[in-house]
């Protein structure tokens, strides 16, 4: 069907040779401009502070000056900023996989009066930015002295742990048989027993997508942070101890450390990204398509 | 409380147990503190001082305030311009990866890893690779020819390299539109090429109306992601030059976190609110009619 010559761009579109070359060299250029920054950021990481500054950049720094890495971690403590990162996370883990998942029962499983309209509610708080509570909540928060803790961070974790986490099991609990636990509703089991025992575990995948977006959330946070624990270095995130890493050399900016420094930052994400993968597209195609 | 005697009030009773954290939460952590801020507005405070009773002068404030209109406009030049880029960019590379489909997952890993890049490491990699002299791009504009750019010193550039930053994560938007273009049944596909559609005519009669959904998903959530963004003009422009990257968010956090002019501040969060609700209700009672829905009703 493409034997002619194409003559308008429909034709050429049609024509398999010309398509072919058009999609490979429009993915793999734009591959290389995504790619990019991040070859930028992990040369730049290695260089010295003076090849740093040579024009034109080089791209393969030689020598490879590998203890940028060890300067940046200890520069600053950034070993504390992974505690205290680490803390937080593990108490949104907790609150976001109990708490979401038991509201999300209850929207998915029991009938009840009134349940249309709370999820809407919960909908509509996904849509909500949720920037337009940061003041008040600031003033709530320090109001009850919970400046300088990490409580405004991770408490709020505990009442439904995300009305995006709620809607994402909601929908995967509504797609679980409801034979599975008659057997158990026959034997007198309460609706807590089904939802923690037959549910619960049957929704590890889901609950998997939700444990890594919750991961990337409190890793990359940095509102946060900047709200609640700016004034107590030993209290930093590592998101807010790299933005803070930034001013630490009076007057001159390290590029070289800095760029060490994002790297290591970003290397948890990645590596979670590249063995998580298949729980990261499940949860797009639950939140993108099936809303 | 006596045990309800019914099976559907228990029933009732259950429903309301499982999802009473969230019913909590909402109130606590949501309704509470709009509410706070509804009264607020009302108010001159600085958290130090007893809180001032000044009626409608934060209002007054508001409008005769230059920055307040200069951070609405900045935000609506970031969001008029990125949203329609990223939708059009992410939906074009999403449709030429559907035809790939065993390299599939090599391009979509390369194209989405951007968007998860932490928006701390996200802003200090991005203000070196804007740097003036030594930066990635200007070496680049520099390697075709072209000059070099003060991306983040010149009011009308700093901009235009923040919607820059923000397309490179466009992957996030891109793969949604992929696993939506994955579940286009083929035989529709096959129909439309027996009628004789080329790629363009299925392209246009078939992709883009069953993308519809998914299309306005992505614009919602674009317009509200937009209106929030705060880490890249705080960490690299800090809202400058010349209040050129002053985004609304930002202007917020400065009102209530630097000058803690608490009333103020939420006020201005109160407009963005409403703002980001008009604005919704307009996309979808104007754009919302162009989306095609399959099996209504189901």
């Amino acid at each position: 069907m493409s034997a002619s010559t194409p003559t308008t761009p429909t034709q050429l579109l049609d024509n398999e040779r010309f398509w072919r070359i058009f999609v490979w060299t429009v993915l793999l250029v734009g591959a290389c401009v995504m790619f990019l920054p991040f070859l930028w950021l992990m040369s730049s990481s290695l260089k010295t502070e003076l090849a740093i500054f040579r024009y034109p950049p080089e791209w393969i720094p030689n020598p490879p000056q590998f203890s940028n890495y060890v300067d940046a971690w200890t520069t600053r403590p950034f070993a504390i900023y992974v505690r205290n990162t680490l803390v937080i996370l593990l108490l949104n883990e907790v609150a976001v996989l109990v708490s979401a998942s038991f509201c999300a029962y209850g929207f998915a499983r029991i009938d009840f009066p009134g349940r249309n309209v709370w999820f809407a509610i919960l909908l509509a708080t996904v849509m909500l930015p949720g920037i337009v509570t940061m003041i008040p909540q600031f003033v709530i928060f320090s109001r009850i002295g919970w400046v300088n803790t990490i409580l405004p961070l991770t408490v709020p974790f505990f009442f439904g742990g995300g009305a995006f986490n709620i809607f994402l099991l909601r929908q995967f609990f509504r797609t679980l048989p409801a034979e599975l636990a008659d057997a158990a509703y026959i034997d007198g089991a309460s609706e807590i027993t089904i939802y923690w025992r037959i549910m619960l575990p049957l929704a590890k995948p889901a609950l998997a997508t939700i444990a890594i977006f919750t991961f990337i959330g409190t890793w990359n946070d940095f509102m946060g942070p900047l709200l609640y624990l700016a004034k107590d270095p030993n209290k930093f995130t590592v998101a807010l101890g790299l933005a803070m890493f930034r001013t630490a050399f009076a007057g001159r900016t390290r590029w070289d450390l800095l760029m060490a420094a994002s790297t290591m930052m970003i290397i948890p994400v990645i590596f979670v990204f590249f063995v998580a993968q298949r729980y990261f597209i499940q949860g797009i195609a639950i939140s993108g398509l099936k809303g | 409380m006596p045990w309800p005697r019914t099976r559907r009030a228990r029933r009732a009773l259950t429903g309301y147990f499982f999802i009473s954290p969230f019913i909590f939460g909402f109130f606590l952590f949501f309704v509470g503190p709009a509410l706070v801020a509804a009264w607020l507005t009302m108010f001159d405070w600085n958290m130090i001082r007893p809180p001032f009773f000044i009626g409608l002068g934060n209002f007054k404030k508001m409008f005769a305030d230059d920055l307040f209109y200069q951070s609405l406009k900045v935000t609506a030049y970031f969001s008029l311009v990125s949203v329609p880029v990223g939708l059009v960019l992410s939906f074009f590379l999403a449709l030429l990866m559907n035809f790939k489909t065993r390299s599939i997952a090599v391009f979509r890993t390369i194209y989405y890893l951007p968007s998860i890049v932490p928006a701390v490491a996200n802003a200090v990699l991005w203000s070196f690779v804007l740097n003036t002299e030594f930066g990635l791009l200007n070496a680049l504009l520099d390697a075709i020819g072209l000059p070099k750019i003060a991306w983040l010193q010149e009011p009308e550039w700093a901009m235009p390299a923040i919607i820059l930053m923000s397309l490179w994560a466009l992957g996030a938007t891109m793969v949604i539109y992929l696993a939506g273009l994955q579940g286009i049944p083929q035989s529709l596909y096959e129909a439309a090429e027996i009628d004789g559609a080329g790629r363009w005519a299925s392209l246009v009669n078939v992709t883009i109306p069953l993308m519809s959904p998914v299309i306005f998903f992505n614009l919602i959530i674009g317009i509200i992601g937009s209106f929030q963004i705060f880490t890249a003009g705080f960490l690299i422009t800090g809202g400058g030059p010349q209040h050129a990257t002053l985004f609304y968010v930002l202007y917020i956090y400065r009102n209530g976190l630097q000058y803690f002019d608490m009333g103020y501040a939420s006020l201005l969060a109160w407009v963005l609110f409403f703002l980001i609700f008009a604005l919704t209700l307009l996309v979808f009672k104007y754009v919302g009619r162009y989306v095609y829905y399959e099996d209504v009703g189901s």
